[in-house]
């Protein structure tokens, strides 16, 4: 049964460690024998490395591309994948109504500044937030800021790739990605927006972007295993990945009127956040499990971030309430990407059912051998906080 | 009596507001100055200024200990404003059992952290200062209240278990229209029957030397800093940047049917949003001011009225020579000759821009002064810039019978939000 105001996806943008756009990275996945790592640069850390690309395909603009960190570059560019596979790339009617949530909890500090006040201060000075101000007015580079800045990753997006319906950033680690779909797609639902792009990016190759996870001892120190599977790795059990996911939401009315190829609909998204501990978190997973519908579906894709005592609450549900569904958990072939763990996680739902194939086991027992699924559950237990789930169900009507 | 606006969608009443800036905790004291044209600008005493172009800010230095640093500070604006509001509404402040919407500024480790990492890291062994010994003190000590003070969920996490919020807070930053899009976001729910009840707060708390240095470097910040209660003065010819500030604005909204079913006092009504991004430059607005003008009309077609039912409007009014010029050529595209009738004032003028605050404050304001009848001057308007003919309220505040003002809230980014709160239906 379809309904006009029913959300569906119509976009997917990838760009990971595995290649760039949504089918290179379904093609990786298919064939997955192992992620590719980088465990010197940031050692002890591993990482997950941004591949070669060529920012000009969706950056053209070289000034453009300057005016951004990492992050943004990282988002701006596949924000420009997923239009452009929505067949919205470029149509400026289309982009100047198009409704936009990016989850972007901020940008990289420049790392030669904050070590030159580093060694001063060890040095010894008089007075230390003299001495701060003063390499920082002298150093910083003036538009740094623009690129740090959480929201320029959306105002970069409406620069580059002129979306200006609406731009709001949300911000909050897993969060922060879980209720940019939430409300992206229940403002569609609700006949509030026809289409809006939802997405996220993050740059794990940066030593603040390592610290700020270490400070809670949250990551791995002895490189990579299947998430799964991460309590005996030395560590805290979360190897970090550059790379960014975006989708192209859609009313059914809408996509079905320009004719848009359709690879799946959305289901509403269940989002909570509490108490931790294993009785509180599992009393949330259950209840959001029966808001989303999860019980039917026919395999989970999971983003779970392979944290110790997270991960373990989350394997406690899945063998608890979803004994019977295959589990993928696909952090562990892309890395943690933070904000844009959520989005990460629907774009792979959304091309397992459109591509009419299982996501493979990706290295773990804990994953079992699965049929083409119908209906997907999709969930993220973040690392420190939140929880979300949704439903993604195989396209019906036009455009499937 | 009806429960549904123009579009058939639930009625949105505010039921309880609360705020901070530099003038003082709670809408009373806030009221009684800022209706008194003072000023929370003054000189910056928390940190040495020394080598900074701007020494002066509205700070807010009444509420947490210096040494306890930006997010603690964050975190108490937003909870003194929450609480205000709840405890007006008369709903219960530890089971609040609505959605929250924050906006907050973006959070990262502050320098007397950094130091005190590289410091802990030196002592486990680390040769060099930097990163690498950052990381070493990271996973060798104990840090855990720096992990959550750069969580960017942290803040949201912490007042949703103090007011009892529902379901997952949302955390947002559209640069210096947050708190607009925060009660934005907050209506939206309300109308989708997702929620009753909601609360949407504003805060920004991170008044540092390093955001001062990063707004002067983009030349946003006003260097007038001899008289530091002269320096924000927005439409005005001498005008050279804002004034950074903090403070905290919250909102209690609910469907109005809800809120007279509980018999609750209704305090106005929020009556439409507008939005519209510029993907024209990252600091500045296209020249045309089609974004902020389509926001401005995108608001009251939201809230189905025209230009003639607007009486008063909030200006965003930020006092840099880039945002006055662009908001009076929006509102006179919009508003046609009406325009010079319309009084419009800047609270920045007396606050200060508060940043991802400023949107939430001047919403409460803006509803306060529908209710008393008194529209908060613009101070420091002793030199009009003759291209701007707007009536700012010079000065003095003004009483005057308001049924319905605009709100502007224009940011970095493109970012451009309008509400219109208008007062209770009779």
């Amino acid at each position: 049964m379809t309904s006009p105001n029913d959300v569906v996806i119509t976009g997917i943008g990838i760009l990971s460690s595995l290649g760039e756009g949504a089918e290179a990275n379904w093609t990786a996945l298919r064939s997955f024998s192992g992620p590719v790592l980088d465990g010197d640069r940031f050692a002890p850390y591993t990482v997950h490395p941004l591949p070669e690309v060529d920012w000009s395909l969706q950056i053209a603009k070289r000034g453009d591309q300057r005016q951004m960190e990492a992050w943004q570059r990282i988002g701006t560019y596949t924000a420009g994948l997923a239009l452009e596979d929505a067949g919205i790339k470029g149509d400026e009617a289309l982009c100047a109504s198009m409704d936009m949530i990016v989850a972007a909890s901020g940008g990289e500090r420049d790392v030669d500044v904050d070590t030159m006040i580093l060694n001063k201060v060890a040095e010894g000075v008089d007075d230390i937030g003299v001495a701060i101000n003063e390499v920082l007015t002298t150093e910083l580079r003036p538009t740094l800021f623009l690129a740090q800045l959480s929201n320029l990753l959306a105002g970069n997006i409406s620069i580059v790739h002129k979306v200006t319906g609406s731009s709001r950033t949300f911000m909050g680690e897993e969060g922060s990605g879980i209720s940019a779909v939430q409300t992206a797609a229940a403002r569609i639902r609700a006949g509030q927006s026809t289409h809006a792009l939802v997405g996220g990016a993050y740059n794990a190759e940066h030593p603040d972007m390592l610290l700020g996870y270490e400070l809670g001892h949250f990551l791995s120190r002895g490189g990579w295993a299947p998430v799964w599977e991460r309590e005996p790795v030395e560590g805290g059990g979360i190897v970090s990945g550059s790379g960014g996911a975006f989708l192209v939401l859609e009313s059914r009315e809408h996509a079905e009127k320009r004719g848009a190829k359709i690879y799946c609909t959305l289901g509403p998204v269940a989002a909570d956040q509490g108490m931790p501990g294993t009785q509180h978190t599992l009393a949330r997973l259950e209840r959001m499990a029966a808001e989303a519908g999860l019980a039917g579906t026919g395999m989970i894709v999971s983003s779970a971030s392979g944290s110790h005592s997270r991960t373990a609450d989350e394997k406690t549900f899945l063998q608890a309430h979803a004994a019977n569904i295959p589990v993928r958990g696909v952090t562990s072939a892309f890395g943690h990407m933070r904000d844009a763990q959520f989005p990460m996680a629907v774009a792979l739902a959304a091309l397992s059912l459109s591509h009419g194939e299982a996501l493979p086991p990706l290295g773990s027992a804990f994953e079992a051998e699965a049929d083409a699924p119908s209906s997907i559950g999709v969930l993220t237990v973040g690392f420190n906080a939140a929880e979300g789930m949704a439903v993604v169900s195989k396209a019906e009507g036009a455009g499937a | 009596m009806s429960f549904t606006d123009h579009a058939g969608r639930p009625i949105i009443a505010i039921t309880g507001a609360g705020v901070v800036s530099s003038l003082g905790a709670g809408k009373d004291d806030n009221w009684a100055r800022l209706t008194a044209g003072q000023s929370g600008i003054h000189r910056i005493n928390r940190f040495s200024t020394e080598h900074l172009r701007t020494t002066i800010a509205g700070t807010v230095d009444f509420m947490t200990p210096v040494e306890a640093g930006s997010a603690a500070l964050t975190y108490a604006l937003a909870e003194a404003a929450t609480l205000e509001a709840i405890r007006e509404s008369g709903l219960s402040e530890s089971d609040f059992g609505g959605p929250l919407f924050l906006a907050a500024p973006p959070v990262e480790l502050e320098w007397w952290q950094r130091l005190k990492l590289d410091a802990d890291g030196r002592e486990a062994g680390g040769k060099e200062p930097g990163y690498d010994r950052l990381l070493l003190a990271a996973r060798s000590g104990e840090h855990l209240d720096f992990f959550r003070s750069i969580q960017f969920g942290t803040v949201g996490q912490k007042l949703q278990e103090r007011l009892g919020t529902r379901g997952l807070p949302v955390t947002l930053s559209t640069a210096c229209a947050s708190g607009a899009t925060a009660i934005q976001l907050g209506v939206e729910a309300i109308r989708r029957g997702e929620a009753d009840r909601v609360i949407s707060v504003g805060t920004d708390g991170s008044v540092t030397a390093e955001a001062l240095v990063r707004f002067s470097l983009l030349s946003a910040l006003s260097t007038q800093n001899e008289v530091p209660e002269k320096a924000s003065k927005p439409f005005s010819r001498d005008r050279d940047g804002f004034v950074m500030a903090e403070g905290a604005g919250a909102l209690v909204m609910e469907s109005l049917e809800s809120a007279r079913a509980r018999g609750a006092t209704i305090l106005g009504i929020l009556e439409g949003c507008g939005e519209c991004a510029d993907d024209f430059h990252r600091t500045r607005s296209k020249p045309d001011g089609s974004p902020a003008i389509a926001a401005v009309r995108a608001a009251l077609d939201d809230a189905g009225v025209s230009t003639d039912d607007i009486g008063y409007v909030n200006a965003h009014g930020t006092s840099t020579p880039e945002n006055d010029k662009m908001e009076y050529l929006s509102l006179s595209t919009v508003f046609g000759d009406r325009m010079a009738s319309i009084p419009i004032s800047s609270n920045k003028s007396m606050i200060g821009h508060t940043l991802t605050a400023a949107g939430a404050i001047e919403a409460v304001f803006s509803l306060h002064s529908i209710r008393t009848g008194t529209l908060p001057p613009t101070i420091n308007h002793a030199n009009p810039d003759p291209a701007i003919e707007l009536d700012v309220v010079p000065n003095q505040a003004r009483k005057a019978e308001v049924k319905r003002v605009l709100s502007n809230s224009f940011g970095f980014g493109g970012q451009n939000t309008c509400l219109v709160i208008a007062a209770e239906p009779a």
